[in-house]
């Protein structure tokens, strides 16, 4: 026994590597390492020798050569003389956008349908329940075709709009025509705007975070005075006041209006255009990753302890309040994390878009760019790249909100 | 998903060796049957019919070179394409032809490092309307919706010929002829724009034809033909002189039904050449002596096939036009068998 306890004095020799249990598992793991890399280097090499023996070796260059095609939804300038790269970030934006509001929507969904599915009423948590097992248990890409469809198939076509008795008319007092191509609305426009799009937007920004700035200033004051006083001063009417008056006063002055979308030729112009793959895509992803979201969000809320709940009512703390101060900030630490993923998902799940016509990255870039190109190879590396990208950066910002929200230990 | 096929195809990319460039031919043999490259289901180019089995005009050329280098017209197996994967699929092996509508572009010749060794049909972009808009005219239709196919050349002409004509519209992406056809039916988009042949298939397969026009504007050059890959030279002549074979055929009235007699009489030097009576060509090219007396006993000449398929008796109705023979007005022209 007194061998066992003695530290060994021999001196380090290579068969240790194998026969010593200290160093073995070491040893293993470099060895699997250094096999891995090879492989990996293997893999990459046979490639990059293949494209080079069929005359097309790795060569980005395509990216500035003039795409020649069009695209249906672009946020920014673009037409078919534009170059393959602007195309991508056409097809990027598109990407960012339906996710976006797929991941904003989705959020509601899932936590209106989160509490809704605690309710006591049976009749309103079974309904939620149905919807999530429905929803849930079906791919995303056939609620997606499903969405489009539906809106394809159900809605009229512009040319029943058309004539003295038509068949469809303009809803919303005339002013929304929902066509099976998408939805068209008034688009605001300024009379007497401050010459440029973006001098317009910063001016209401400017407006609307000064606002939010008095709004912070008066309940600190209002904190303030209960502080001395006892007596906390009704805040409401003045901040909602600070948050609306300037900003109308803003629109009278710049002349906002609104352009009406009419028939003309063969679709509506004018006005503001929702197209329907849009629709369909973002219709399709809400309704499938919200599901997730009412099960994260029910599981959030019940990982609080009850006690919890007891212990604010027991101090007199009303239920809103105890929702919003003692549950939602616990529970959020369960919450948090799992809505990274689902966020994820979502965004990566907007790839599915180019099943119903969708410009996203995968429409422009992975398919058309692609083949117009034939640089296989390339852009699939590149969609690769950017979606990582993406999502890293998804994962990051959540991450830090996450650290933000979480119990501070002590 | 066409996602997955880029990625196979990619892998696919990655794993194969370098053998894949060269001696085509002798990997087909060996294999026993051709893998050729169609499309999803175009009407009378390459369509599944009621019984599940492919037919088509493309279909038959398959047919022409699997009897070219077997003997066996049915030792094809059929490899379906979309627009957008298809040349993914030749270059990475999946296909050792591209019979499959595909127009012969410079870039696609040059740097998408596909040979293309014919014209087997001379087509040109249209459009088609539903009848009851009342247009006559492709320039009638600015700010109309117009169905694309991805990946395709009429994606990039629409594009020029809008841009030409100084009219607007707005493109509707599908990923295939089903998706494009049902929502040019629901009116998703006013026009369905593609190779003309193409469109006289899915105007035939309508229920009520009559409902829709295709319009008289052809707004490109399509020279549909087959496709193989870069860089062996020996596959690019076995599937050019098939088509050539199949043409000059039809020039000296070699049919079906008179290829054996003719071998068996002789009497003419060209024939005799075509047939393998004389010359030894079909020895040159790597395949039998009378590859092309099979070819022609057993699928037809190149008229025979255009009839069967696509000719004005069938559904598709295509009239001859520039693929008559260049004797007949037309300009399908094949060098002499020598």
């Amino acid at each position: 026994m007194a061998d066992a306890a003695a530290p060994p004095s021999e001196a380090f020799r290579l068969s240790m590597l194998i026969y010593d249990s200290r160093y073995r598992s070491t040893t293993i793991q470099i060895v699997v390492l250094i096999l891995f890399l090879l492989g990996f280097f293997w893999l990459a090499n046979n490639a990059v020798q293949n494209l080079a023996a069929l005359g097309k070796p790795i060569n980005f260059g395509f990216l500035s050569q003039t795409s020649g095609y069009d695209i249906n939804q672009t946020l920014i300038e673009y037409d078919s003389t534009y170059s393959h790269g602007r195309a991508t970030m056409v097809g990027l934006l598109n990407t960012l956008l339906v996710a976006f509001m797929g991941c904003v929507t989705a959020t509601l969904i899932g936590l209106v349908g989160g509490v809704l599915r605690l309710s006591n009423n049976w009749l309103v948590s079974r309904l939620v329940t149905l919807y999530v097992e429905i929803f849930r248990n079906v791919p995303v890409l056939l609620w997606i075709i499903v969405c489009m469809l539906s809106i394809t198939s159900t809605l009229p076509g512009p040319r029943a709009f058309r004539g003295d008795d038509p068949e469809a008319s303009m809803i919303l007092f005339g002013n929304v025509a929902a066509t099976n191509r998408g939805i068209y609305v008034p688009q605001p426009f300024f009379e007497s705007g401050l010459g440029s799009a973006g001098m317009n937007f910063l001016v209401m920004a400017a407006v609307i975070i000064a606002g939010i700035f008095f709004v912070r200033w008066n309940n600190k004051r209002a904190g303030e005075i209960q502080v001395q006083t006892g007596d906390r001063p009704n805040t409401f009417w003045v901040n909602f006041a600070a948050m609306t008056v300037p900003f109308i006063v803003l629109m009278f002055v710049m002349g906002l209006s609104f352009e009406r979308p009419e028939l003309r030729g063969f679709n509506f112009k004018g006005g503001m255009q929702i197209q329907a793959p849009l629709i369909g895509v973002w219709l399709g992803l809400s309704l499938y990753t919200g599901t997730y979201i009412v099960e994260i969000v029910r599981s959030g809320i019940l990982s609080v302890s009850k006690g919890q709940s007891e212990a604010a009512a027991a101090l007199g703390i009303r239920p809103g309040l105890t929702m919003s101060l003692v549950i939602l900030p616990q529970a959020l630490r369960v919450i948090i994390p799992q809505l990274i993923s689902q966020y994820l998902n979502l965004t990566k799940n907007s790839s599915l878009g180019v099943a119903v016509g969708y410009a996203d990255l995968v429409a422009t870039l992975g398919t058309t760019t692609l083949n117009q190109s034939g640089r296989e190879m390339e852009t699939i590396l590149l969609l690769m790249a950017i979606y990582l990208t993406i999502s890293l950066t998804i994962s990051g910002v959540m991450n830090w909100y996450n650290r933000s929200v979480q119990l501070v230990g002590r | 998903m066409k996602r997955s096929i880029f990625a196979c195809a990619a892998v696919a990319l990655t794993m194969t060796g370098g053998a894949l460039a060269a001696q085509t031919l002798d990997a087909v043999k060996e294999r026993g049957e051709l893998n050729c490259g169609i499309t999803e289901g175009t009407l009378g180019f390459s369509a599944r019919d009621a019984n599940g089995v492919h037919q088509g005009f493309d279909v038959e050329f398959c047919r022409a070179l699997a009897v070219a280098i077997f003997n066996d017209a049915d030792a094809v197996n059929y490899v379906e394409l979309s627009s957008a994967n298809r040349f993914t699929a030749l270059t990475a092996g999946n296909a050792d032809v591209l019979y499959r509508t595909t127009t012969w572009t410079l870039t696609r010749d040059v740097d998408l490092k596909t040979n293309f060794v014919g014209v087997n049909y001379y087509d040109g972009q249209a459009f088609m309307v539903p009848a009851e808009l009342g247009v006559s005219s492709a320039l009638e239709l600015d700010g109309a919706t117009v169905c694309i196919e991805v990946g395709t050349t009429t994606e990039l002409n629409l594009a020029d010929y809008f841009r030409a004509n100084g009219m607007e519209y707005q493109p509707l992406p599908v990923g295939g002829t089903t998706e494009a056809k049902a929502l040019f039916e629901e009116g998703a988009c006013d026009v369905y724009t593609t190779d003309g042949s193409a469109l006289a298939g899915v105007k035939a397969s309508f229920p009520d034809p009559s409902a829709y026009v295709i319009l008289p504007e052809v707004a490109s050059k399509e020279p549909l033909g087959p496709a193989v890959r870069h860089g062996d030279e020996q596959w690019a002549d076995v599937v050019r002189w098939v088509q050539n074979a199949l043409i000059e055929a039809e020039e000296y009235d070699i049919t079906s039904e008179n290829a054996a007699q003719l071998a068996e009489s002789g009497s003419i030097p060209a024939v005799n050449r075509i047939l393998g009576v004389e010359g030894g060509l079909g020895e040159m090219l790597g395949l039998e002596n009378d590859f092309a007396l099979n070819m022609i006993t057993k699928v037809g000449n190149y008229g025979e096939i255009f009839a069967r398929t696509i000719g004005e008796s069938t559904p598709i109705g295509l009239p001859r036009g520039l693929n008559a023979l260049y004797t007949e007005g037309g300009i399908q022209y094949a060098p002499p068998f020598r």
